[in-house]
């Protein structure tokens, strides 16, 4: 026991002191593995304050015991190698040997545990082949070279855009039209032993597969109906077929959306189709204007004949009346502003007319154009 | 012996070397993705791993396989299903129009020793599968109305590609799980920029006919509101023509000489005759 945690604590100092062989490269290593690290170094306290006071203590103390066991098994060995070194050097080269053995056994020992997180789950071959599938949680393989875990996100929904909004990416309709797409497919995993096993590029195949049913699925609707109200359906319809080819690879991958972002025509005839909106506005415009005239005019209409629907009503109690008062009262506002002249002559005299009054306005209209 | 063996450290070395070497190269690990033709001293004697239709992942095959070290040794081919990506083609219709087709096949070899002997990997073997899936995609197309061609899946064309691809393909123990088309479009220059002229022409059709269906409703709008309007007219004036006559006079006259609310009438001069309906009572007869 109190060799094991010698040894335990022993590669931090020596590849902090950069005395072993590995020491720079292991050392940074150690520091930027995680994993290893709680299990390896529980307490914090070694790393940091407590090294520099523990450290002869420590040394010695194991230094000791690691010595008494190597000198033991040398003599057995009969002193077979480095008999060549020094006295003092044989026993530095030995610890480092034990080390190393150590940090070996103690890796082999960390690869056992493996920790899956809630979305992950983890595929375990044994010598490169599939033995199971770990389910989220702390479980146990053989070690590292015997058994290989790989982790997979299970729960994380992937996309791939394809087509983008700045660039053009024009695709045939079935009424052999032409739009500009851009959509995004979201996948995730669903088997991962399959997803790993079974597709040598899975992304790439992804990708492909999702050009390859779009394509499909547009060339087979019409031009109005991929830039208009029946996305939604190509979409799901893109998504089925999409499923269906990734099934047929055994993917082991989930199709979980197709969203088509955006679904124009190309921008070479863009203004053809702007004409087509405006058109749209102007025989709107034109009918809203036909039927704000109709409006009015069936007013106008329903309240001169009610007027006049009125006024008969009253003629008709004493129609020769009536008749008369209207006339005079006509008459009286007609005559009431304008120039009158009266010219009693029963014949012979000749009207003569003012026409230089009748001139005045003439020579201002004349002069205006 | 042992003193052979404490005085010659270096021999021992060696050997422990060599035996161990040995004994690494008496195992394989199969990975699952791999299969593994085994050559003794380069002639093929068996396969590792080898693909069979409805195994399941992890049933046999992959994993620690012995094999005599030396003599043996393996050469590796995927076993997973891969890519065969074509170059564009420019495919003719039968209706003699073009179309760029970027097709890409599926493909897994299933009978590797087949495979190693007609083409030695994979690289090869997709070489020699490019050109056929080429020349299948073009007979296959080739055969079609344009419209039709650009979507072949309805009429299982795909299908028939593929069967055709399989039967060469087979030859390199590949077998062609599904070829799909990426793209079809047209190519560029002439025929790209005559159908964006018949789509912007389509377009221009669509907008007038818009325009002139918008003019039409507008006229029969206009059209049925002043009918109603006679309609009205008529079934109130229609009671006394004669008084009607009478009473539009009236503001006939109002409306010229005086003017309506909005219009002042430009003045007026009236030369009158005492003998007028008006003035009869004027002379005092």
């Amino acid at each position: 026991m109190s060799i094991l945690s010698g040894l335990g604590s022993l590669p931090w100092r020596l590849f902090s002191d950069n005395k072993g062989p590995w020491g720079p490269k292991a050392g940074g290593g150690g520091e930027s593995d995680p994993p290893r690290e709680p299990v390896r170094d529980p307490t914090p306290g070694p790393w940091g304050t407590q090294r520099p006071t523990s450290r002869p203590n420590d040394g010695g103390f194991s230094g000791a015991s690691l010595e008494a066991f190597l000198e033991r098994s040398r003599r057995r060995f009969g002193g077979g190698f480095g008999d060549d070194g020094g006295p003092g050097r044989r026993p530095s080269n030995s610890k480092i040997l034990w080390i190393a053995l150590a940090v070996v056994a103690l890796g082999m020992l960390l690869t056992t545990m493996h920790r899956i997180g809630p979305e992950e789950k983890g595929v375990v071959t044994l010598f490169g082949r599939y033995t199971s599938t770990l389910p989220p949680g702390i479980s146990f393989t053989l070690p590292a070279p015997i058994a290989r875990v790989q982790k997979v996100n299970v729960a994380q929904i992937r996309d791939i855009g394809l087509g983008s909004t700045s660039e053009e990416t024009l695709m045939l309709t079935g009424d052999q039209n032409i739009i500009d797409i851009a959509y995004q497919v979201r996948w995730s995993i669903r088997d991962p032993e399959q997803f790993l096993f079974e597709l040598r590029t899975p992304e790439d195949t992804i990708r492909q597969v999702a050009e390859s049913s779009m394509r499909q699925i547009v060339a087979q609707v019409s031009l109005q109906d991929a830039i208009g109200n029946r996305r939604g359906e190509i979409e799901g319809r893109v998504q089925e077929e999409m499923q269906r080819t990734l099934d047929r690879y055994r993917s082991g991958v989930s199709i979980r959306g197709i969203a088509i972002k955006q679904a124009d025509p190309p921008a070479a005839v863009n203004d053809a189709f702007k004409e087509v909106t405006a058109a749209q506005q102007d025989a709107e415009t034109a009918r809203n204007n036909a039927n704000a005239y109709a409006l009015q005019l069936r007013q106008i209409a329903l309240g001169e004949a009610t007027a006049f629907d009125k006024v008969y009503v009253q003629y008709n109690l004493s129609p020769e009346v009536t008749k008369r008062r209207m006339y005079y009262e006509t008459m009286e506002r007609v005559l009431r502003g304008v120039d009158k002249t009266i010219i009693e002559t029963p014949g012979g005299v000749t009207p003569y007319l003012p026409l230089p009054q009748i001139q005045r306005s003439t020579p201002q209209r004349q002069a205006a154009p | 012996m042992m003193t052979y063996l404490r005085n010659h450290p270096v021999m021992i070395a060696i050997i422990g070397a060599l035996l161990l070497i040995a004994l690494l190269g008496s195992v394989t690990i199969v990975p699952e993705t791999s299969q593994g033709v085994v050559t003794r001293f380069g002639k093929p004697v068996r396969i590792v791993n080898q693909f069979e239709q409805g195994q399941r992942i992890g049933d046999f095959g992959a994993g620690l396989n012995a094999k005599i070290p030396f003599a043996e040794s393996i050469v590796w081919i995927d076993k997973r299903v891969r890519d065969l990506d074509m170059d564009r083609q420019q495919v003719l219709s039968i209706d003699q129009r073009r179309l760029e087709v970027d097709a890409f096949a599926r493909y897994r070899v299933v009978d590797p020793l087949r495979m190693f002997i007609a083409a030695r990997s994979e690289d090869r073997v997709e070489e020699a599968l490019k050109p056929i899936l080429g020349s299948q995609l073009r007979n296959e197309l080739g055969k079609r109305p344009f419209a039709s061609m650009l979507s072949p899946e309805r009429e299982g064309a795909m299908e028939n590609i593929r069967v055709g691809m399989n039967r060469l393909a087979s030859q390199y123990g590949v077998e062609v799980v599904d070829v799909r088309i990426k793209k079809a479009d047209l190519p560029d220059g002439t025929p790209l920029e005559s159908a964006f002229a018949r789509m912007r022409s389509a377009r221009q059709q669509e907008a007038r006919s818009i325009r002139a269906e918008g003019t039409k409703t507008a006229q029969i709008i206009r059209a049925s509101a002043d009918a109603e309007a006679a309609q009205i007219y008529a079934a109130s004036f229609g009671k006394d023509p004669a008084f009607y006559d009478f009473y539009r006079a009236m503001q006939s006259y109002q409306v010229t000489f005086i003017g309506d609310g909005a219009n002042k009438s430009s003045s007026t001069s009236i030369i009158m005759s005492p003998n007028s309906e008006y003035l009869k009572e004027f002379s005092g007869r």
